[in-house]
């Protein structure tokens, strides 16, 4: 086995473009795990990014019109950069999706950018980052594309990335409202999860996302209990007031937009269940 | 975490006892000879045996529950440079089969495959990978066959059998008392656990150095029982045992799972073969392959009882599936039938237990033995009865509380000091953990990190179990200990077989000849067969056992020491006694120091210490098939998340009946440990079988509590010491992790009003059931 350490992102390009076969490796929280339970075998050629600054920086990239503008996030910054300080004060749900990483040396380690190559349904990083209409960034020798990352996650641990591109990060905009990422998992800490939901209020637009995990082939977004809950409400009204018959109502929506299964994690009334009740939750903590 | 402020009673007392004594003697916190170097990661686990030109060995195992093997060929495999032996069933040179009571598993499978990750095959290659490309390039064709995996298809006899053994690894029934007896209040129901692993944290590992004659070898191995290991190994390897030398190798935890042979054979074999160290280790996914798991099981019980609650007559049915091969099983199914009444009195009984074979992985050994699923039945039901009876769950207990004497249902007197009553009222005034406060920290509330819910969607709930656990071997094992100790110039040495695994022996073998002797420096000499057998460390039985030997073989040397004091200074010798650090007169003023008394001296002894006789059952179940008992209550808090069922113990409170507590520290070690290990079952630890197929070998997904799972412990200490023990003191590792099981499970209920059947307690059996 060869392993690569490039320092440029043009570097990792120019491996990449010599050797598309080669498995790029972030925190290697996933490659490592597959490799060790054998359902990957150890490839020929490692790319390891860990040595390109470039990837583990983010960026605040401030609006024309006089809106919060976007962020840019790298897709090589560890998770533990976004459980605290100001990445984490524009993005609450992405702080807390991100404490829920693992341990704390998973989230000294993992990173979006292993969320996204790995595209698993239970990534904590997803859900936040398809209520935020995040754009993904790829790129590779030949150039440069911007993917909507609900264009980008097609399926279960599968993507569009072509050989020979990178995922150099995501961008995100800077929303006025509350926002919030919630996990189900049977232990209270160090776990993956069942189901999970991110929720984020846009009060300028006067609209609200939603996305769920592990209940679906990819993470789901609720278009219809978004619009219905829409046309309820006034969601650019403050102090915003959820009764509870709207809350659940919004819960249910949320639930039948799920596809989840049975496996040995749990069932997939559980799940569908759980996701319903997480989304009336979230929403009541958006107006509390 | 055990809270500052408690223990309140016994806690006080302890420290103060404590401080009056010479540090490192027994009822003190003496440190742990093993402590540091764990704490510090220094110490040498046998994952880290390695050895000059040794060689890595690894497993081929089955991938299917149930299949016959047509061939095996292995000529792929030797083609591969860096291979040096491969072995499968014909190369066993002696007994083909092994087994802890019954041999009745193939070192490797011969045949057919009977359950997924049977041994098929092993190899012995320079490197671990050259191994992994070995074991892929062995051919076996198998025949797959449809798995037997319902222990009621085991028991009804209507499937072929799976072994030439049968489908019923055992079946006993214990009849007592009055068949007929019932009572106004009649109670009942079904009972279910899951399959728990023990999940030691160092996996199975071993070294085997072949002897330079080649006619035999010495194995160094994480085990709980060298002397048994040894039996098995030369047996399976046709070598007389003295060929056969074993060391013990770092243990990285046990709780049953290292009684059973593992890679010791496969290990062993291939050292002779190839005439070079082997170095085996199991991986994560592996292990829980490697070695057997706690039995799952299916209890039916119904109690009769008095207006006033108090139990008239039990009936049970008990299926505990023992999987492919018999390991432990029948032992662990006489723990489950004998301790069906719980520590309660009951004259009369019906009691029907069955150990099944089936295609599912094997069960064996795990901390609470047999009991575990008995407490969790019965426990149940004595909250049932509450309820009938109009009681609450800790008036009906004590309602019924067996005391000193009483007879079990086999008919024999529990003449073990039996606290039971003393148990539950100082669990019941342990203090409670203070309410939910109402800006209570997320991480604090069911889901934890999640952040699934607020404080408004929890609800709280108090739940009760008491548990009655046999302790030792039973019925009519001779089950012994050996232990040497020498004293020479001052200097303890002791010698023992004894395993440590982690629960401490080696710091209580120097309390002990700290004590006894009157020295301050214990040496251990190397724990291997180069002495007799100390037994296995399991059942709750080394404090006891290897305890009582090294206190036996430590009170011979003080004999020889005085006799040879009185000798030097013209004494009677049954005049002296240690004092502190000193032999004295007890009726003069001469004062030695033992370092100076001892000096010049060689003073050797070794003892054998042996427990009272047990005997065999007879066909009603009737018969004094254990030694010795101990008791403890549980009191469960916790917080349930109904509409998610999440949940999160908040506190465990628990007194338990230790007889003397030689080591404070590392008996609230043991609680703490025992309720992690009790609350895992309670709450998440399963290894999820499917048609025979293990779903969650690996710990991403057989989940273990976290430190966020985990509770405060508030404990009290019982001490009656009790009068058959040599030290007073009775084992106090199994009895943490089996009534607070059914505790947390009473408290869930308690919360939630759902009639909670099953462990672990999965979140749709709260919120959808």
């Amino acid at each position: 086995m060869s392993v690569l350490t490039p320092s440029t992102i043009d570097e990792v390009l120019a491996h990449l473009a010599e050797r598309p076969e080669a498995l790029l490796l972030s925190g290697g929280t996933d490659v490592m795990v597959e490799i060790n339970m054998a359902h990957r075998k150890a490839p020929a050629e490692v790319v390891a990014l860990r040595r390109v600054e470039q990837l583990r920086l983010w960026r605040h990239n401030p609006s024309s019109e006089g809106t919060g503008g976007t962020v840019t996030i790298g897709s090589g910054l560890p998770y533990a950069e976004m459980e605290h300080g100001p990445l984490a004060e524009l993005f609450p749900a992405l702080a807390e999706a991100a404490r829920t990483v693992g341990s704390p040396q998973i989230r000294a380690a993992g990173t979006l950018g292993g969320n996204l190559g790995t595209c698993s349904p239970a990534g904590d990083g997803l859900p936040v980052l398809f209520a935020l209409d995040a754009i993904v960034h790829l790129r590779s020798i030949g150039g440069q594309r911007d993917v909507p990352v609900a264009d980008f996650m097609v399926g279960v641990k599968q993507n569009v990335l072509e050989p020979g591109e990178l995922v150099t990060g995501v961008t995100m905009p800077i929303r006025h409202g509350w926002q919030g990422y919630s996990k189900v998992g049977v232990r209270n800490a160090m776990v993956i999860a069942t189901a999970s939901a991110c929720l984020a209020m846009d009060r300028d637009r006067g609209a609200v996302t939603l996305a769920l995990g592990a209940v679906g082939t990819t993470i789901i977004r609720c278009r219809d209990a978004e619009g219905w809950l829409a046309g309820e409400l006034d969601l650019s009204a403050e102090p915003l007031d959820i009764s509870d018959a709207v809350a659940q109502e919004f819960g249910r929506r949320a639930a039948a937009d799920a596809r989840p299964i049975d496996d040995h994690r749990s069932t997939a009334a559980y799940r569908g269940h759980a996701v319903g009740v997480l989304s009336s939750r979230l929403l009541r903590r958006a107006a509390a | 975490m055990t809270e500052a402020s408690a223990p309140p009673a016994a806690t006080a007392t302890a420290t103060e006892t404590v401080t009056a004594l010479r540090p490192g003697v027994l009822g003190t916190n003496a440190a742990r000879p093993d402590g540091v170097p764990k704490v510090q990661g220094r110490f040498a686990f046998a994952n880290d045996l390695w050895a000059e030109n040794m060689l890595w060995g690894a497993t081929l195992r089955s991938p299917h529950p149930y299949a016959r093997i047509r061939s095996v060929d292995v000529t792929g495999a030797w083609k591969i440079a860096g291979v040096e032996a491969i072995v499968t069933a014909e190369d066993v040179p002696g007994q083909p089969t092994y087994g802890l009571i019954r041999q009745d598993q193939h070192v490797f499978a011969s045949g057919y495959v009977r359950f997924r990750g049977e041994p098929v095959a092993a190899v012995a290659a320079d490197h671990p990978e050259t191994c992994r490309r070995a074991l892929e390039a062995i051919v076996v064709d198998y025949e797959v066959l449809t798995p037997l995996t319902d222990p009621e298809e085991a028991i009804a006899g209507t499937r072929e059998p799976i072994h030439p053994d049968g489908n019923l690894i055992r079946h006993q029934r214990i009849l007592c008392g009055d068949p007929e007896a019932t009572g106004p209040i009649v109670v009942e129901g079904t009972y279910e656990m899951g399959m728990q692993d023990q999940a030691f944290l160092g996996p199975e590992a071993a070294l085997a150095v072949p002897d330079d004659d080649g006619a035999g070898l010495e194995l160094y191995i994480a085990t709980q029982w060298l002397h048994e290991d040894r039996k098995q190994v030369a047996a399976c390897l046709g070598l007389p045992e003295e060929r056969v030398r074993l060391v013990l190798g770092g243990v990285g935890g046990a709780f049953g799972a290292r009684e059973d042979i593992s890679l010791q054979v496969h290990c062993s074999l291939l050292a002779l073969r190839t005439g070079r160290p082997i170095k085996m280790q199991y991986g994560r996914e592996e292990s829980f392959y490697g070695h057997v798991h706690r039995h799952p099981a299916k209890i039916w019980m119904r109690h009769s009882a008095s207006a006033a609650g108090e139990i008239i007559k039990i009936e049970a049915r008990m299926v505990f599936d023992g999987g492919a091969y018999a390991s432990t099983s029948p032992a662990v199914l006489i723990n489950g039938v004998t301790h069906a009444q719980g520590p309660y009195r009951c004259a009369n009984a019906i009691v029907d237990g069955y150990a099944t074979r089936t295609n599912n992985p094997p069960c064996g050994a795990m901390r609470g033995f047999g009991v575990v699923q008995a407490c969790f039945a019965h426990e149940g039901q004595m909250d049932k009865l509450a309820a009938a009876a109009g009681l609450t769950p800790v008036e009906v207990r004590l309602r019924n509380a067996m005391r000193t004497g009483d007879p079990l249902i086999t008919g024999q007197p529990v003449d073990s000091v039996a606290p039971v009553e003393r148990c539950i009222r100082e669990t019941d005034a342990l203090p409670m953990p203070p309410d939910l406060a109402s800006d209570a920290d997320v991480l604090s509330l069911p889901g934890g990190t999640g952040r699934t819910a607020d404080r408004g969607h929890v609800v709280r709930g108090v739940g009760y179990g008491v548990a009655i656990k046999n302790l030792m071997y039973s019925e009519a094992f001779d089950d012994y200990s050996t232990a040497r100790c020498q004293l020479n110039d001052g200097v303890v040495t002791l010698k023992f077989a004894t395993a440590e695994v982690g629960q401490g022996f080696l710091m209580l073998a120097q309390q002990i000849a700290r004590t006894i002797l009157g020295v301050d420096d214990v040496m251990l000499d190397t724990i291997d067969t180069q002495i007799g057998s100390s037994g296995s460390t399991s059942a709750s039985r080394q404090t006891w056992m290897s305890g009582g030997a090294v206190d036996a073989a430590c009170r011979k040397v003080r004999e020889l020491l005085f006799e040879a004091v009185a000798d030097r200074y013209g004494l009677p010798a049954l005049q002296l006694a240690i004092e502190g650090t000193d032999v004295v007169d007890t009726i003069g003023t001469l004062r030695v120091p033992v370092g100076e008394a001892s000096m010049g001296l060689r003073l050797d002894e070794t003892v054998e210490y042996r427990h009272r006789p047990t005997e065999d059952l007879d066909e009603n179940g009737q018969g004094n098939c254990h030694v010795a008992f101990a008791f403890v209550a549980h009191r469960a808090v916790v917080d349930v998340d109904p509409e998610l069922g999440l949940v999160k113990v908040v506190q465990i409170a628990t007194a338990q009946d230790v007889g003397r507590a030689l080591n404070p520290l590392s008996v609230a070690g043991q609680i703490e440990g025992g309720i992690a290990q009790g609350l895992g079952l309670a709450v998440m630890e399963e290894i999820v079988v499917t048609d025979g197929m293990v779903r969650n070998a690996s710990f991403t997904d057989y989940l273990l509590p976290t430190t966020l799972d985990a509770p405060t412990v508030v404990f009290s200490l019982i001490e009656e010491p009790d009068p058959q023990a040599p030290l007073g003191a009775k084992g106090v590792g199994e009895p943490p992790c089996i009534s607070v099981t059914p505790a947390i499970a009473a408290a869930i209920r308690d919360a939630t009003g759902r009639d909670i059947r099953r462990v672990p307690v999965r979140p749709q059996d709260i919120c959808l059931a």
